[in-house]
């Protein structure tokens, strides 16, 4: 018994060093927020919050200044917050649809369009970035919500998800919705989506989070500084700490707070329903 | 495919059509031009357009460059895949090991998969920071010369972008070896207690073994979080591009491609990446068929 309880110990002390692995870096980013930025560049990082909290944030938060001079951080949360939800309800939308139609008609065109789906899931945007921001470029989408968000909506990965659901919900559905009469739409609207609730907020969580985190697509189609999302603009803050004699190291690290709390929130506050959506879409 | 069915209609069409029409605009089209674009010469002004073959694949397989970034992608990766991993593996088995309190771990091991690359990098940057990060004067500390230049040395360069990686990826693993971990019958364990009561010996001859589907899929996971994902990592921490010898493939794309508007190179380049892409998910197929095979 008194072995099992060491070794019980020894676990413990494990899963905490992993904890402080993986929240010292952010505290410290926090608590060295709330120092003016010369106190900082001459006693290094802080572990114990200073006392410039509300003012740094504020002004972060709304003044157009220092590396943000076109921009405030409210404006970027915004951008932020509209390409996140954008791409999540973007996704859910084309992909249940089109979900939908595969599993439940039979069609002459149905196979070949669903290996079409599926071939997407070859080639991430990352491989063909050079032509997608030409072809965003030629439709005159560059700097516009469209051609930040539904590029990136060109994924299988929704499709998949809900395929596989629809086809665990039991066949006596359909059949008991067909002897009532419903047609293709009121089976949809009535029936598959308040049983696809729990499934559609599973995948909300996870596409929110995944949209809000993308850099390198923002970093290509926003050129004009009203566009900039809170991810992307960490990188401006980069480019002017790189540059200026005294940097702003403070509101640099209060971007990347602000640019993090609210998909943590997401995540911890739906921690099951971000699981589930988690392990259901396979990424 | 559902045995009970909808008649004949052009719903399905209609369903069907948003996600067609935006895979037409937004996938097909441009993977269909990186294909075409890599088989001409554009010059620098734009002006002229000239088919050559596969120079281009030759420009890039034969520069000495490229595959000295193809091997440190492929070592990166490695490197970040099977580490994240590892160390997620670690807490998963430690946090299924606990009667009580696992749950109370749970989220504090979870919560870290909101973190983007991008604001991964920036976090390790400042750690490593010459100015204000600890990091930096610890690794300096043990020798009178800084031998930790991180700002110029690439396999520097490489240990922070590698640990900025590594510490955003692993609650990704915590979550699935966890719910791999809970998917092992309790019988099968409590037998094997009995059987051996070793428990490093257990775990490698029978919980590893259970978990390998897991394991092999979080493998290609992280692989291609490893080649595609980091590159908000690396442009967080080098806004002004890393020292040379420290980039990914991906990166070059961009670089190349953006930077250097070598628009044929770097679309070699991409279709280089999807051929590689595709062999990854060709092997992950596989091995997803015989899951379903097993089960």
């Amino acid at each position: 018994m008194n072995r099992l309880h060491r070794y019980q110990l020894a676990d413990h002390a494990i899963l905490i060093l992993g904890i402080l692995f993986l929240v010292t870096p952010l505290w410290v980013v926090f608590a060295s927020s709330t120092y003016p930025a010369e106190y900082l560049i001459r006693h290094g990082l802080q572990v114990i919050p200073g006392d410039q909290l509300v003012e740094t944030y504020w002004s972060v938060l709304t003044e157009k200044k220092g590396f943000t001079e076109q921009i405030t951080a409210a404006r970027m949360l915004l951008n932020s917050m509209i390409l996140g939800v954008g791409f999540a309800i973007g996704k859910i939308a084309i992909s249940m649809t089109a979900a939908y139609a595969i599993v439940y008609f039979r069609f002459p065109l149905g196979t070949f369009l669903f290996w079409v789906i599926f071939s997407t899931l070859l080639l991430p945007l990352e491989v063909r970035i050079i032509p997608s921001y030409k072809v965003v470029a030629d439709l005159g989408l560059l700097n516009s919500y469209t051609g930040l968000i539904v590029p990136l909506i060109a994924s299988a990965t929704g499709t998949f998800f809900f395929r596989q659901f629809f086809r665990s919900v039991p066949e006596e559905v359909l059949e008991a919705a067909k002897l009532d009469g419903a047609g293709p739409i009121k089976f949809f609207i009535d029936i598959l989506m308040p049983l696809s609730k729990t499934m559609m907020a599973a995948l909300f969580i996870i596409m929110f989070v995944v949209g809000w985190n993308q850099y390198l697509w923002p970093l290509l189609m926003t050129t004009n500084d009203d566009y900039v999302t809170i991810v992307y603009g960490i990188k401006q803050v980069m480019q002017n700490l790189d540059e200026s004699r005294i940097p702003e190291y403070n509101r640099g690290f209060a971007l990347a707070v602000l640019a993090l709390l609210p998909p943590i929130g997401i995540v911890l506050i739906f921690q099951k329903m971000f699981i589930k959506g988690l392990l259901e879409s396979d990424k | 495919m559902k045995r009970v069915h909808f008649g004949h209609s052009p719903i399905p069409y209609v369903f069907v059509l948003p996600q067609m029409l935006i895979i037409g605009v937004f996938f097909l089209w441009p993977s269909f031009e990186a294909f075409r674009l890599s088989f001409f010469l554009e010059d620098p002004w734009g002006l002229s357009n000239q088919f050559v073959w596969f120079d281009n694949y030759w420009d890039v397989i034969s520069d000495e460059n490229y595959r000295a970034v193809f091997f440190s992608t492929v070592i990166f990766s490695a490197v970040v895949a099977l580490l994240s991993i590892i160390l997620a593996l670690l807490f998963a088995v430690k946090v299924d090991g606990l009667l009580r309190l696992s749950s109370t771990y749970r989220p504090f091991l979870t919560w870290s998969y909101a973190i983007a690359p991008a604001v991964a990098g920036l976090i390790a940057r400042f750690l490593y920071s010459p100015q204000i990060g600890p990091l930096y004067d610890f690794l300096n500390q043990f020798s009178t010369d800084t031998w930790f230049e991180p700002r110029l040395d690439a396999m520097d360069a490489w240990l922070v972008l590698a640990s900025g990686s590594i510490w955003k990826q692993i609650s990704v693993n915590f979550v699935f070896l966890v719910a791999g971990l809970q998917a092992i019958p309790r019988n099968v364990l409590e037998a094997s207690l009995l059987d051996n009561p070793n428990g490093f010996r257990r775990f490698w001859s029978i919980t590893l073994p259970l978990l390998a589907p897991t394991l092999f899929f979080l493998l290609v996971i992280n692989i291609s979080y490893a080649v595609f994902e980091t590159f908000g990592v690396i442009d967080t921490v080098y806004p002004f591009g890393p020292p040379s010898g420290a980039q990914t493939l991906v990166y070059k794309v961009y670089v190349d491609g953006f930077k250097g508007a070598d628009l044929g190179g770097s679309s070699a380049q991409s279709v280089i990446l999807m051929v590689i892409v595709l062999l990854l998910t060709v092997v992950q197929f596989r091995y997803i068929e015989k899951r379903v095979h097993y089960t």
